[in-house]
């Protein structure tokens, strides 16, 4: 699925790599546990997260993960922006909570984690 | 190869610096992206420990044609059961860092599992040292 179709589904609002929203992901992790991610994560996944610090990115960065949604109304600070950036992440944010944003991706096709 | 890193002990945010730049070192040399992940899950899970749970500390990274060998010392109160500490979900970590998504007790289990060996030395009082191996072939 193409980040722009995410984008569309979870009416969302775009913080860093405008320009790479026609990446595509495969899966999705829906997690506020960094260490739940590092430990079931598959690669090129999109992770769903209502935690925000730096630690998110660079846990994402670790595990090669080029998108994540902030869900529950929450924006990425401009440190976290500066951040991504850098390392060429897309970065969005949606009023859905975590559940429901899941939900709504799963219910469009989008797998689980990266296992089929 | 060898590199060596300081990793500040009382900075949360910006934590896991060390790991990043060794990734990208290992990206530069052309290694298998499976085993690199392999190789900045455990190292990163090690470096944020060593934040979260002693004051900071050094690591040393040793890559040979067959292996990478990651070794992290620090200075902090050391692990009293370190069976104990290797359980999924023991964690000693406080409210304020469960909150920023850590602490969850998977720290060690997930270097148990994304590494080909896994070494923890520790002496209450006076500190700790995690040697990590991950081999490239
Ligand atoms: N470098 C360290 N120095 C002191 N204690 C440590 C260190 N690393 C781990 N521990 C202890 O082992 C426990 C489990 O570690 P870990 O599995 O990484 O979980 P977490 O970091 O989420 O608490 C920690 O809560 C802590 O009590
Ligand atoms: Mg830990």
């Amino acid at each position: 699925m193409e980040l722009r179709e995410i984008q569309d589904i979870l009416k969302a609002n775009v913080w860093a790599g405008e320009s790479r929203l026609d990446m595509e992901v495969h899966a999705a992790c829906g997690c506020d546990l960094m260490s739940d991610v590092l430990a079931f994560a598959k690669e090129e996944v999109l992770l769903l997260t209502g935690l925000i610090n730096p630690q998110v990115i660079r846990t994402a960065e670790m595990l090669d993960i080029k998108a994540i949604v902030f869900v529950r109304g929450k924006s990425p600070t401009e440190d976290m922006i500066n951040m991504a950036n850098q390392k060429k992440m897309v970065l969005l944010s949606t009023d859905q909570p975590l559940y429901v944003a899941c939900g709504k991706l799963y219910g469009r096709g989008l797998m689980n984690k990266g296992d089929n | 190869m060898k590199l060596h890193y300081q990793v500040d002990g009382d900075n949360f945010l910006v934590a896991g610096e060390a790991s990043a730049s060794l990734k990208r070192t290992l990206k530069q040399l052309g290694i298998d992206s499976s085993i690199i992940r392999k190789i900045s899950i455990s190292m990163y899970e090690a470096e944020m420990n060593m934040v979260i749970h002693a004051y900071g500390g050094v690591i040393d990274v040793e890559i040979s044609t067959d292996k990478v060998h990651i070794l992290l010392k620090d200075k902090g109160p050391g692990i009293p059961d370190i069976d104990l500490a290797m359980k999924e979900g023991y964690s000693t970590a406080s409210h304020e860092i469960r909150e920023l998504g850590f602490g969850a007790g998977m720290g060690l289990p997930n270097m148990k599992r994304y590494s080909d060996h896994l070494n923890i030395y520790s002496e209450v009082g006076v500190g700790t040292t995690v040697e990590i191996i991950v081999f490239l072939m």
